[in-house]
């Protein structure tokens, strides 16, 4: 039969001849980009030069450490550091699920509302930490509240767009259902849309606090209170001793944080 | 209408009944997926709608308990029309009518008894649904149901642990908890093997028998709609075309729903 033969003549091609060229100027582009910057970027070749015998230089001063600082300064500047961390983290959750409610676009069908919610969600996220610090420094004086506000402000655009997401992804067959049962809003809530996010919303929540255990040790800096008081305060007189026992500290408590959050969500998520 | 225990209204329907006149719906404009239903539904009984994909089966469903707004036309349920219906009282009339879905549509990380008692969001406060806090009798109703649709042993097992058989029997005990006076079934049976859709239409047919609700199913197994059903209405393009008793229904009508006729040879 004649279909062996047009099987045969027929080809198939995985981009069509549109798609093939704009993949080939991208490949350009992102050749042009990489020549570009090397002549832009200007190294200055004698940094460049004597950079590990400053690097060397930097080790021998952190050694021996000075392990009295730990005691002194650091221990209780750590505790609020976690403290900073959780409570930021906590207070975000108290604004990032309500806004997430209305940034979703199947529980709010309201397009100016979702898109209210999301420009918070973006102010929150474009400014850094350090910044949000900054402002709550200057309103409330430097410290540890300041802190916990910048990171709980940091952290409701992460949490709430992460969550209003989950949301949109729920299982519409179930609300359906329970909106057929004549259920109000609010119950098609906490019976139909928490039970199929509630395992994302946990591990959006501890994700962020173990971002916000690495943001807060350098909310010191601002003087936001935390480990980065007592980082900031070494570097100042440099102290590099003291320097070493901070930067070990918070790599240690990074990685016991991570060790944590990764318990939990294997256990009970 | 027969014997059939139902209130009498001063228009000779009993009160159970469903009325459709002139049900229109476009998805899009001037391309209309059903064009001009009218259906009168005793307020006892199966009434199988049976046609091809794609013919409005479901959305003519979906417009009864508005979860498909319709685009013109009335639906009288209990003294009200229900395309007319808005907020508060939609809500009302929607807890009147059960309904059973093609893939259950369980809240898949509750509990049996929690998706059982979730038929009844409807009437429980938002406080007491939250805490878990249901009325005893909801409680023991659905114990009840549970009995009767042979899942007792599985009440706190998690919905989405179990077969789909299982599932649709929870789905269809869901729609019981409401007390509706309506059933509405869409492809109830379409994802199962044959032998459970056997099961789950008997369930079916015997739970809303028992409490003499209408129940009106949509199915694409002609067998099945004929052996449970006390009237089948076919339908094809948006329109019915048949309208009559299981017995009735002859190979040409067949042929009118669901066109063509070869397909007719290979019927068991």
């Amino acid at each position: 039969m004649s279909t062996v033969g047009t099987a045969i003549d027929r080809e198939w091609v995985r981009f069509t001849p549109a798609q093939r060229l704009g993949r080939y100027a991208l490949y350009l582009a992102a050749v042009i980009a990489i020549v570009w910057s090397f002549r832009t970027i200007e190294i200055i070749p004698e940094f460049l030069y004597d950079s590990p015998q400053q690097i060397a230089d930097l080790f021998v001063r952190m050694w021996p450490m000075d392990w009295s600082y730990f005691g002194e300064a650091v221990w209780a500047s750590l505790i609020e550091t976690l403290h900073i961390a959780t409570l930021g983290t906590i207070l975000s959750l108290f604004f990032a699920v309500p806004l997430g409610l209305v940034a979703a676009r199947n529980l709010t069908p309201v397009p100016v509302l979702n898109w209210f919610a999301h420009f918070l969600f973006v102010t929150s996220r474009s400014v850094n930490s350090l910044v949000w610090a900054l402002l709550f420094v200057a309103i409330f004086g430097p410290g540890p509240l300041a802190g916990t506000l910048a990171i709980a402000f940091r952290s409701i655009g992460f949490v709430g767009k992460l969550f209003g997401e989950a949301l949109e992804e729920a299982n519409q067959g179930s609300i359906e259902a329970l909106v057929a049962a004549g259920a109000p809003k609010r119950s098609q809530i906490l019976m139909g849309y928490w039970p199929q996010v509630r395992p994302a919303f946990w591990s959006i929540a501890l994700f962020r606090w173990d971002i916000n255990i690495r943001e807060s040790a350098v909310l010191g800096l601002v003087g936001a209170g935390g480990i980065g008081v007592a980082l900031d305060t070494a570097l100042n007189l440099l102290y590099w001793d003291q320097v070493a026992v901070v930067l070990l500290t918070i790599f240690a408590v990074v990685v016991l944080a991570e060790l944590v959050v990764t318990a939990i969500r294997q256990r009970a998520l | 209408m027969n014997a059939a225990p139902g209130l009498v209204t001063e228009s000779g329907q009993d009160a159970r009944s469903l009325v459709i006149r002139d049900l229109v719906k476009e998805y899009r404009r001037n391309k209309p997926v059903l064009r001009g239903i009218n259906l009168t539904i005793a307020g006892h009984g199966l009434t199988a709608v049976i046609g091809p994909s794609g013919t409005g089966k479901s959305t003519l469903l979906r417009c009864i308990n508005r979860l498909v707004e319709p685009t013109s036309g009335e639906i009288k349920f209990m003294g009200q029309d229900l395309a007319r219906l808005r907020g508060r009282q939609l809500r009302e009339a929607r807890r009147r009518i059960g309904m059973v879905f093609q893939e259950y549509n369980l809240v898949e990380r509750l509990t049996v008894m929690e998706n059982l008692l979730s038929g009844r969001l409807g009437y429980v406060p938002v406080w007491r649904a939250w805490l878990r806090k249901f009325p005893q009798a909801d409680i023991d109703r659905a114990f009840g149901l549970l009995d009767a649709v042979g899942l007792e042993r599985v009440a706190l097992r998690r919905a989405d642990a179990l077969s789909g058989g299982q599932r649709q029997r929870v789905g269809i005990a869901r729609a019981i908890m409401q007390e509706p006076d309506l059933i509405l079934a869409d492809e109830p049976t379409s994802s199962l093997d044959p032998k459970t859709s056997v099961e789950i239409m008997e369930i079916l047919s015997r739970l809303a028998g028992e409490r003499d609700i209408p129940v009106i199913v949509n199915i694409h197994n002609v067998g099945l709609a004929k052996r449970f059903a006390q009237r089948v209405v076919g339908m094809t393009g948006g329109h019915v075309v048949y309208d009559g008793p299981p017995d009735g229904l002859t190979d040409a009508d067949l042929k009118a729903i669901y066109g063509g006729e070869n397909w007719l040879d290979e019927r068991p």
